[in-house]
């Protein structure tokens, strides 16, 4: 097993009487995608939060190439190679496509012209090359979701933290995102995502995790923790494993 | 490059006007517009390209001013490099406020009142110290020398404040085209997700900051060598800090010609207005104050926006037609 490109240890994070994480461990191996699973409320986010240095946990540590960075702010993680996208797209609303992938292809092109051929090229590679020049609000949904992967993508990562990209898309434009998401990974970037849509995720992972109520509940490759009577009973409720004739 | 042709051409065109126009009140008028201009600009610079909104740049303003003036008065330090201290010292004051409010993480309303209160602090502090000459003022003596940074006509003190404005048109347009540009404007679109892309936010901000500081305290110095006076009502009252956000939200929040712009329909107005009324107290408050709800409900990204629309709407229908042919 190789060394894991970032591993979470026992972190919690408590919002006052809230306990949102309680002692979640994680790892995400290099090169291949990890899904992060598990019903609305988990946690999953406010996990992500704290990888990607938005939120500072309450306890735990976030290691990432081997070192703690837990607590760093997210600008220094991005230089270091940790890029996320947000479950609520956070377009620059006002500027056009290519200036949005601009700010985030600068981090390694500091001139402007070649974060401009740079964010173009990442434009193109996410099928959002007619729309460049579009201002960011006037884009779909899925437009949308693109985008939010293109300025991630253009800082370079080597870890790609994906909250929900494909939540929202109908099955079509889920069609047509898995392969992308598939083709980031054949290049070598190590993805972490979150996701609901489970077809999807169950064919992208190579591994996954399972966070209820703050917990990692279940771990292992997809079609083990499908069949996981805690991770069933997670979803569907007390009992719902029996009814289903699942057997553990 | 068609911007920087533009600026060219403009300072061009208004480096010509003293060449046409002899009057004093022409040129008088024309100076406290650049002055003005060169205040907005400054504004511009944080709030139209970071989209925070001070309140209280009056601060930059009145430490150039008082600056200038006291090094000269009560020091004998000679004008040019006390033009150049209070131009430093305001920036400097930026840099302190800026890193204050933008450590506490204060963004929007909560931003624009402490900069207002800082502004109002550093009056009253102005009308009590000695060092300023307290409620009393500071004089700078006459002296027409250019040595000292005085000029024998207003042309050249005209010619003077254009280079100025020149000056923060150039940096305007550098910013608009930098990297630190693209993290200004990503930071006044979207805070987290400028964050997320790697920008130290702090860091732009304050940068921002000071560069604002710096500009906005340079059109305080240039006060202080045109009337010669400064006390603190001038200095860090209401009226510059209002002054330098209304002439970019008027001309075009976040543009390089913005300023400029809002600052000759604005003085401009004015002036109209003292004309058909007389010298009725507060009137050009009064002017700015229905400028100011026409173009926030009209044109909320000002004039340079209005003119973009209007371009872009008789532009269409060519294009409608040449599909349709």
């Amino acid at each position: 097993m190789a060394e894991p490109l970032l591993s979470v240890e026992r972190v919690s994070c408590r919002f006052g009487g809230l306990l949102a994480v309680n002692g979640a461990s994680l790892n995400a191996e290099p090169g291949c995608i990890t899904g992060l699973i598990g019903p609305n409320g988990a946690g999953k986010t406010t996990l992500f939060s704290i990888i990607s240095g938005f939120q500072k946990p309450t306890d735990g540590l976030v290691r990432y190439r081997g070192e703690i960075v837990t607590g760093l702010p997210p600008h220094e993680l991005a230089r270091r190679g940790v890029a996320r996208t947000f479950q609520i797209v956070q377009p620059f609303a006002g500027l056009s496509v290519r200036e949005n992938i601009l700010v985030g292809a600068h981090l390694r092109h500091p001139k402007r012209g070649d974060a401009l051929a740079a964010a173009d090229k990442v434009g193109r590679e996410l099928g959002l090359g007619d729309m460049l020049d579009r201002p960011a609000d006037t884009l779909t949904v899925a437009g949308r979701k693109r985008l939010e992967l293109a300025k991630a993508l253009a800082t370079e990562p080597q870890l790609l933290l994906l909250d929900e990209v494909l939540a929202g898309l109908n099955p079509s434009e889920i069609r047509d995102m898995v392969p992308v998401i598939r083709a980031l990974c054949d290049r070598g970037i190590t993805i972490l995502m979150i996701e609901h849509v489970m077809q999807a995720v169950m064919s992208l992972s190579r591994h996954m995790f399972v966070l209820a109520e703050g917990s990692i509940i279940a771990q292992g490759a997809p079609s083990e923790v499908a069949s996981d009577r805690r991770v069933i009973e997670a979803y569907l409720g007390h009992g719902a494993a029996r009814k289903l004739g699942v057997v553990s | 490059m068609k911007s920087l042709g533009t600026i060219i051409l403009v300072i061009a065109v208004l480096a010509a006007v003293p060449l046409v126009v002899q009057s004093n009140t022409t040129l008088n008028f024309l100076v406290v517009t650049l002055l003005v201009a060169l205040a907005g600009q400054g504004w511009n610079v944080l709030g139209g390209y970071g989209g925070q909104y001070s309140f209280g740049h009056a601060a930059f303003f009145g430490t150039g001013a008082y600056t200038t003036a006291i090094l000269q008065v009560r020091y004998g330090i000679n004008a040019w490099p006390a033009f150049a201290a209070g131009i430093a010292l305001g920036a400097a004051v930026g840099g302190v406020i800026g890193a204050l409010t933008f450590r506490a993480g204060l963004r929007g309303s909560y931003f624009a009142l402490v900069t207002l209160a800082f502004a109002e602090v550093l009056r009253i502090l102005a009308s009590v110290t000695p060092i300023t000459g307290a409620g009393v003022g500071t004089l700078v003596k006459l002296d027409l020398r250019v040595e000292v940074l005085q000029f024998q006509s207003r042309a050249a003190f005209y010619w003077f404040i254009l280079a100025l404005v020149a000056v923060s048109l150039l940096i305007a347009h550098a910013i608009e085209r930098s990297r630190f540009g693209a993290y200004l404007i990503a930071v006044r679109e979207n805070e987290d997700a400028a964050k997320a892309l790697g920008v130290n936010t702090t860091r732009v901000k304050l940068g921002a900051m000071v560069i604002s500081a710096a500009i906005t305290a340079a059109s305080g110095c240039f006060y202080t060598q045109y009337f010669l006076f400064i006390d603190s009502g001038i200095a860090y009252g209401a009226r510059m800090s209002i002054e330098a956000l209304l002439t970019p939200i008027i001309g075009g929040v976040g543009t390089v010609f913005g300023p400029l712009l809002g600052a000759l329909v604005v003085q401009g107005l004015g002036e109209v207005a003292k004309h058909v009324a007389g010298d009725a107290p507060g009137l050009s408050l009064i002017v700015y104050g229905c400028v100011l709800v026409l173009v926030i409900g009209f044109a909320p990204r000002g004039l340079i926006g209005l003119v973009e629309t209007a371009r872009r709407y008789f532009s269409r229908p060519s294009k409608r037609e040449a599909v349709n042919g």
